[in-house]
């Protein structure tokens, strides 16, 4: 494409488009052939999709269910915790971007203006388009906050607040005491994508220190704890998340001493997610650490630096930033896995979907649901995916001007 | 045992891969100040001595003592004479997520507890003794490999070093590049640090080295100053070995 354009630099752009439809798309005999098969093929496929999505489809199911989606059994008096918990993350992220990234680039200006654009979709209600309101003022403020404090300072802030924020969401969200503002929401009200989230989220960010630790301990010279991680890792690795999840709802109580209180379902099986996370997490560090050559760690012992030391600013720094792909990928499973705390009876985003198709007001709707919560799922997963290779190219010091 | 006369003492030294032996009963014993080039036909066990020194390989039999401390299996012991050792590898070995500045400065503030503006400022010193000041804030991998062994020597040298070990430095180099680092290494040859030297840079050896060790299968064959050994070598193994190099 860009030879093209540097050897026409006068040829229109419909032109080049041109060149590069029939460059492409129809160069020889077999390319003609194979273009044509793929787009009868995609329009047989795609046509009765469009007019399923335009026509056919029952979306008022959508509309009529989007609050409980979102939420689940979560009071709606209490519905503004959760905004204030997504205006947390919001200055978080804009903060995240004026110190560590740019405020200016093309993530950082998509993320500032999301909210006002989800206030634009016609099914929002007006108190949610007040909250993202609220949310947009957030991620302004974050932006605005780390562009004109003092830079140290910013960055350290973020970081602290970027630790605290999980443990901040959840105190806002339970609350305390009988009455008052923050009034108590037991978790077992929480729901909906709110509670996929926060699954995921909590699991992703306990797992990945536990893996790393994990690896460590495996390729540690201490025969005991590297036994115990290794028992650790594959036993997790070889069971499937659902038995961990059965097992965690309905067994854990039993080898527990009498009379100790009940853990919440919810909790239960957030613990259960995260240990099955962070053995995955542990052999992708491990093979991490494997692909550090050995001169780096000599490097390190030949200046005088202890195994500590090295570990820290050296060899885990690499083997971290190398197998970010496979760690998103790690994650991004997760995030997709936590819809089977549907089938031990917890409201997430799919147990959400499928209490809504047990309503017999929304016989029939099956399609519509899932088509809903598989797009959501997507789009989150995307987002993910497409900020790990942002970071990949941020951390990329074998060649930085390259984008 | 304390061998204060000398900076680095071995004797008896012998190490064993498995069933092969690499060093067979190693003396050697280097002065203070004197810099000793190690010669010898490849696999002759002249990298496996000099990282024998600083503990990168552990030896089965015989004693190192480098600047009256002998080398045991005590993990502060090793520490302490790896802290008087500087080592520059074939590789750079060069940290590739770190600047220049912070590749040299890690050790510094780290081992040495110096603060890190002072660090800053030693760094930048020894970037300009090595000639490439301007570089001090990219990552070695934007730079040419003459560059990154600069940096790498640079970086041995910010530990204050009494022995400076080389360890084939320019073997990975290519050809325009090596005359850069050799400049680098003839300063320090000039200066008051020990040094121990392995490489086939034939001119170098025979212009700075006090010494020379030649080395075949794991023995030292041959201990002269390069005139004589260059001139009159006394074994066939080294007459053989100087025929097929020169």
């Amino acid at each position: 494409m860009a030879t093209t354009a540097q050897t026409f630099p006068s040829a229109s752009p419909s032109r080049q488009a041109f060149g590069w439809i029939k460059g492409n798309l129809f160069g020889s005999a077999l390319d003609t052939v194979l273009t044509v098969l793929m787009l009868t093929g995609l329009v047989l496929v795609a046509n009765p999709f469009f007019t399923w999505v335009t026509e056919t489809a029952e979306w008022p199911v959508i509309r009529a269910n989007l609050t409980l989606m979102a939420k689940g059994r979560y009071p709606i008096e209490s519905i503004w915790r959760i905004w204030i918990v997504v205006g947390m993350c919001g200055l978080l992220a804009g903060l995240l971007f004026s110190t560590y990234g740019s405020w200016l680039s093309r993530p950082s200006l998509t993320t500032t203006v999301l909210p006002l654009l989800l206030m634009a979709v016609p099914i929002i209600s007006n108190e949610a388009r007040m909250a993202l309101a609220a949310v947009f003022l957030a991620i302004a403020v974050g932006q605005v906050v780390g562009i004109f404090g003092p830079e140290r300072h910013m960055k350290r802030a973020a970081l602290w607040y970027m630790v605290l924020l999980l443990p901040s969401a959840i105190i806002v969200l339970r609350g305390f005491g009988e009455t008052g503002p923050f009034q108590l929401v037991p978790t077992r009200h929480w729901g909906g994508l709110l509670l996929s989230i926060l699954l995921s989220a909590s699991g992703i960010i306990v797992s990945y220190p536990l893996g790393i630790l994990l690896a460590l301990g495996r390729r540690s010279s201490l025969p005991i704890l590297k036994s115990l991680c290794i028992i650790y890792i594959e036993f997790i690795r070889g069971v499937p998340l659902i038995s961990l999840l059965f097992m965690s709802v309905t067994m854990l109580q039993l080898f527990l001493p009498a009379g100790f209180p009940q853990i919440e379902g919810i909790i239960r099986v957030g613990v259960a997610i995260t240990l099955f996370s962070a053995a995955y997490v542990a052999e992708n560090v491990r093979g991490g650490l494997q692909s550090i050559p050995n001169g780096q760690y000599e490097a390190t012992w030949a200046l005088g630096l202890n195994k500590a030391q090295s570990m820290m600013f050296v060899i885990l720094p690499q083997a971290l930033k190398a197998v970010i792909p496979v760690n998103i990928s790690q994650f991004i499973s997760l995030f997709k896995d936590t819809t089977l705390v549907a089938l031990v009876g917890i409201t997430d985003l799919f147990g959400i979907g499928r209490a809504v198709l047990g309503n017999p007001d929304w016989l029939g709707t099956h399609r519509e649901v899932y088509f809903f919560i598989g797009a959501l799922f997507w789009v989150m997963n995307y987002t993910l995916s497409y900020g790990s290779r942002k970071l990949e190219q941020a951390l990329n010091t074998d060649n930085p001007g390259r984008d | 045992m304390a061998d204060h006369a000398n900076m680095i003492s071995i004797t008896g030294l012998n190490k064993w891969f498995g069933d092969f032996q690499v060093l067979r009963d190693v003396d050697l014993h280097v002065a203070r100040g004197e810099v000793i080039v190690i010669l010898g036909p490849s696999g002759s066990g002249k990298s496996t001595l000099i990282r024998c020194i600083n503990r990168l390989e552990e030896h089965q039999q015989g004693t190192i003592v480098v600047d009256g401390i002998q080398l045991t299996h005590d993990l502060k012991n090793i520490h302490e004479i790896r802290s008087e050792i500087g080592m520059v590898f074939q590789q750079f070995n060069l940290f590739p997520h770190l600047t220049v500045l912070d590749n040299i400065t890690l050790a510094p503030i780290q081992v040495r507890r110096l603060a890190k503006a002072d660090a800053l400022a030693e760094a930048m010193a020894l970037l300009e003794t090595v000639g490439i000041p301007e570089q001090a804030n990219k990552y070695p991998l934007q730079l040419s490999g003459g560059q990154q062994q600069r940096v790498a020597i640079a970086r041995a040298l910010a530990m204050k070093p009494k022995i400076m070990l080389f360890d084939e430095p320019t073997s990975a180099l290519d050809p325009e590049m090596i005359k850069e680092v050799l400049d680098v290494m003839l300063d320090l040859a000039r200066s008051e640090m020990t040094l121990l030297v392995v490489t086939h840079e034939m001119g170098f050896a025979r212009e700075v080295a006090d010494r020379l060790v030649f080395m075949d299968a794991g023995e030292i064959v041959e201990v002269a100053t390069p005139d004589t050994f260059f001139d009159n070598p006394r074994t066939d193994r080294a007459k053989l070995f100087l025929e097929q190099i020169l």
